[in-house]
């Protein structure tokens, strides 16, 4: 059976659906109310907040602790200054991706690891050499990711002892919620403008009940992860165990992925001290990545004029998608698989990300993608376009 | 947000378009994005025509007329990508009713749901309602096929034309004799009749057959109003028919987006530059005069302004043809809607379902009876507006609070009847536009006590009003009636439906051509796509 969170008193009041998931041995709500569109408009429109507390969580302390994490993460944490955050990825020798995630400076020699799936005792195997204590604070910290447009002003009525308007993309805050300490960090996995507040579980309630109250001008809404995932297909986030898969938990070499496979090359900093995977990775610089991870957009035309055939309107799928389909080229030679996407009730477009072999990689390649209607495979053009497919300048602004 | 000082940068464009409407504006994107010159001239200090947002009251977003979105065509969103240039529509959750006795219906997305609460007034039609719906969409994909294409013109024998009724006809084809003759009586009978048909709650018809009359000027059992209904069931949002939606900081927005896809291509676009007289050269439209006096040609002329402006407006009787003109003549505008705004320091308390909940995040209907609607007509007939009017209400502010301060709301109300032809001549209505609001604000007090204390700021137009400052004549919505003989091959007269006009290089672009109006960006898309496909500009 799974286990509740810290908030799940507040969620499961509110979750009237019933709609809940399992995540991460967690209950996570998939929607609150039967369908997660509100809650996904809210996101972009006003404010969703989302509990994420069943994220990893670590905190990485010690004299040694940038020396250490730099050596197991891709990026150079040593450049990493106190107040702020970066995302990035972590490497087996091989070069092939173990997670994603991101790392926090709190303080001088205090970091904070997230991530989706457990990593503490890959951690805590390469921490001996160091000064350093890896502690695994998951059960201890709850996590609120409160995104949306008026995400910003809603927390500046919420909390006390920290200028919001001065925390830029990718900082992060100590702050008062109610009277409780919290950090609060510019992140999230919307795409949107966005935060992330991090809280003891004792003060858990006390933090949402005050960040709803405070919203409630705002029109804040509790968003389930139905409306997170469109939002984050949108953003054009990869998710492990679904876009791609752990190192660790692959049975066979070619499900791996480098970090330039999934779209992850850029949080990795090649030329410097050893870290883990360095070697591979170089050599995969020097002789090309097999694959790459592209955005792919649906040709519309295409996708009505096949339910037409069948005399039917056509029906976009509801939410995001993880089934994954193939991907052909012109020549019918299957040019990788498109392993989630969502129709983007923004954009008006239906979106897909895939993974295909390198030669496929270049925006504007036309593509072809699987689809099923009624109960037939077909396919339709599929094109590899830039992503973010949505990037709202208020993310950074 | 105009640019080059209010000037113009050139004497000379391949096309000007009359008119910053959405439909003005989606013609000139078209036109730009094929690589020609083209300069828009809106008459207003803002774009948008009727599809406009202003701040009214410090703080309060009004969308000032259209207020919700729905038949906007996706295809037109792709193309011109509109969401890079700030479109977001969100959709309407429900559609509310509440009663006088303290009941009320809501009709949600969730077909479950809609059917308890529709078997509370008749278990019967709880059941009937899913199957009215599927045959709406049924005919509503019809319908697609005829507002996504030029007018056919069942006169000619041109192969072409043959084609595109052949088109129709096998789009036809594929209904079955049932629908078929349920397509015939929709396209006759009146919305209550034809309503009749399937369901027996009054509670039911009465805030259905409503849509049947928007922006016309008949009554809910007027024959000819059962196809409006049908334009309910066409709305289309991500591809689900029947889903309405509001555009993220007002209707305004979408026109803004428009305006900023167009100049991405190059477009020119100029505010209060009021265009006076469109200029011709021995038959031929060159140009156009502005009020200040300043001439600009071009080689085409595009008007987004409704045909009787047009024609009689701007190019003058004496330049056209007698049949044409009095055809133009006879064209029905006789608006019949008003429009009040409200900023208020809080949400409406409904008697009938208290408190803030998803019932308020759609539109709700002050429709309480067929007989109501039916009185409210009777009224409008004899010149009066209506004492007890139909209002349809929205609260945009609950799901896009970027229009309204935190906690604050604005309240849109749609009422009809109000006639542009009262009894006392349309230019009294300056006199009646307090008493309108007052009638208004009162007959939906009657469902939410305490609203006038409530209200911090109220904006109340009247057809003449929607004349004055938008340039609607007799202040319709929609550019011309939307009825039958008003509609497709005859819109806006026998002969003239495709956007071509009785004068060489002057075309229309705007709801006043087929498929009409409601912001579907239809005719402004057509025009372009029909202006370049005949070699002009």
């Amino acid at each position: 059976m799974p286990v509740p969170t810290p908030f799940h008193p507040r969620t499961s009041e509110l979750c009237t659906s019933m709609f809940w998931k399992e995540w991460a041995g967690y209950y996570a709500v998939r929607s609150y109310d039967t369908c997660h569109e509100r809650e996904y408009f809210a996101i972009r429109h006003a404010a969703g907040l989302i509990d994420v507390s069943p994220l990893q969580k670590y905190e990485v302390h010690g004299p040694d602790a940038a020396e250490f994490l730099s050596l197991v993460m891709v990026k150079n944490i040593r450049k990493l200054r106190a107040g702020r955050m970066t995302y990035l990825c972590w490497c087996d020798d091989d070069g092939k991706v173990m997670d994603d995630g991101t790392v926090g400076r709190l303080e001088a020699d205090r970091y904070r690891v997230s991530s989706n799936g457990p990593s503490l005792a890959w951690l805590q195997r390469h921490a001996a050499p160091f000064r350093v204590r890896v502690e695994d604070i998951s059960e201890r910290i709850g996590a609120l990711a409160l995104q949306g447009p008026n995400s910003r002003e809603i927390l500046k009525q919420a909390s006390s002892d920290a200028d919001l308007d001065k925390l830029k993309f990718f900082r992060m805050t100590r702050a008062a919620i109610d009277g409780a300490g919290v950090w609060i960090s510019r992140t999230g996995y919307t795409g949107d403008l966005g935060y992330e507040v991090w809280v003891e579980r004792d003060d858990a309630l006390r933090v949402w009940d005050a960040i709803i109250e405070a919203g409630k001008p705002y029109r804040i809404e509790p968003a389930g992860l139905d409306a997170m995932d469109v939002a984050r297909v949108e953003a054009g986030f990869v998710l492990n165990g679904v876009d791609y898969f752990s190192a660790q938990r692959c049975l066979i070499d070619s499900r791996k992925s480098s970090p330039y496979e999934i779209g992850l090359g850029w949080t990795v900093n090649l030329d410097r001290e050893p870290f883990i995977g360095q070697a591979a990775l170089k050599r995969e610089r020097e002789e090309g990545s097999e694959w790459a991870l592209v955005g792919l957009e649906l040709d519309w035309d295409e996708y009505e004029s096949l339910y037409d055939e069948f005399g039917l309107p056509p029906q976009v799928p509801a939410g995001a998608w993880r089934d994954p389909v193939p991907v052909y080229d012109e020549r019918q030679q299957q040019a990788g698989q498109a392993t989630s996407g969502a129709w983007s009730p923004i954009l008006k477009k239906n979106l897909a990300l895939a993974t295909v072999r390198h030669p496929h990689k270049e925006t504007g390649t036309p593509l072809r993608i699987e689809v099923t209607a009624e109960y037939q495979r077909r396919q339709i053009t599929a094109t590899v376009v830039e992503t973010p497919f949505f990037d709202p300048e208020r993310k950074r602004a | 947000m105009s640019t080059n000082n209010g000037k113009p940068s050139r004497s000379s464009y391949d096309a000007i378009v009359i008119g910053g409407g959405h439909n003005g504006l989606t013609c000139a994107a078209y036109l730009a994005k094929a690589g020609r010159k083209v300069l828009v001239l809106e008459r207003r200090h803002v774009l948008g025509g009727a599809a406009v947002s202003e701040e009214v009251h410090p703080g309060f977003t009004f969308s000032v007329c259209s207020y919700v979105v729905s038949l906007f065509r996706p295809h037109i969103i792709r193309e011109l990508d509109l969401a890079r240039h700030g479109l977001e529509i969100i959709p309407l959750e429900c559609s509310f009713l509440p009663l006088p006795d303290g009941n009320s219906l809501a009709r949600w997305a969730d077909p479950e749901r809609t059917r308890r609460e529709i078997a509370r007034f008749s278990p019967r039609d709880a059941e009937v309602y899913p199957e009215f719906g599927m045959a709406m969409s049924q005919l509503a994909r019809f319908a697609k096929h005829v507002i996504d294409h030029p007018a056919p013109e069942p006169t000619s024998f041109n192969p072409r034309e043959l084609f595109r009724l052949l088109r129709l006809g096998r789009a036809l084809r594929e209904f079955d004799a049932d629908l078929r003759y349920l397509n015939f009586k929709l396209m006759t009978m009146s919305a209550v009749d034809f309503l009749d048909l399937w369901f027996e709650s009054d509670v039911l018809k009465a805030p259905m057959a409503v849509s049947g009359i928007i922006g016309t000027f008949l009554g809910v059992r007027s024959p000819g109003t059962a196809y409006v209904l049908l334009h309910h069931y066409m709305g289309e949002i991500d591809g689900a028919f029947r889903a309405w939606g509001f555009c993220k900081g007002g209707t305004g927005r979408l026109s803004l987006a428009i305006a900023s896809a167009a100049r991405s291509y190059g477009a020119e676009i100029l505010t209060s530059a009021p265009v006076e007289r469109v200029l011709l050269d021995d038959g031929r439209a060159t140009g156009v005069a502005l009020a200040n006096g300043d001439e600009i040609s071009a080689k085409q002329i595009i008007s987004g302004v409704d045909p009787r402006r047009t024609f009689l407006g701007m190019v003058g009787e004496e330049h056209l043809d007698g049949e044409f003109v009095e055809q133009i003549r006879r064209y029905k505008l006789r608006g019949s809607s008003g429009k009040v705004n409200l900023a208020v320091d809080r949400l409406p308390d409904f008697a009938s379902r208290p408190g803030d909940g998803p019932h308020l995040r759609g539109d709700i209907a002050i429709a309480p009876g067929i007989d109501y609607l039916e009185r409210a007509y009777d009224q409008a007939k004899y010149g009066a507006f209506s004492a007890r009017p139909y209002l349809n209400v929205v609260i945009p502010s609950l799901v896009d609070p970027s229009v309204a301060p935190p906690g604050k709301h604005v309240i849109s109300c749609f009422v009809q009847y109000a006639p542009y032809h009262i009894k006392e001549g349309p230019e009294n209505w300056p006199q009646q536009r307090e008493a309108f609001g007052d009638a208004v604000v009162s007959t939906l007090a009657e469902y939410c006590p305490g609203l006038e204390d409530s209200i911090l700021h109220r904006q109340v137009l009247t057809p003449w009003d929607m004349e004055q400052e938008f340039g609607l004549t007799e202040g319709n919505i929609f550019h011309g009636e939307l009825s039958l003989e008003q509609l497709l091959f005859l819109r806006p007269a026998a002969g003239w439906a495709r956007y071509r006009t009785p004068v060489r290089d002057l075309w229309l672009c705007a709801s006043g051509a087929h498929p009409g109006g409601g912001i579907m960006g239809s005719p402004g898309e057509l025009a372009a796509k029909t202006l370049l496909k005949s070699g002009g500009a």
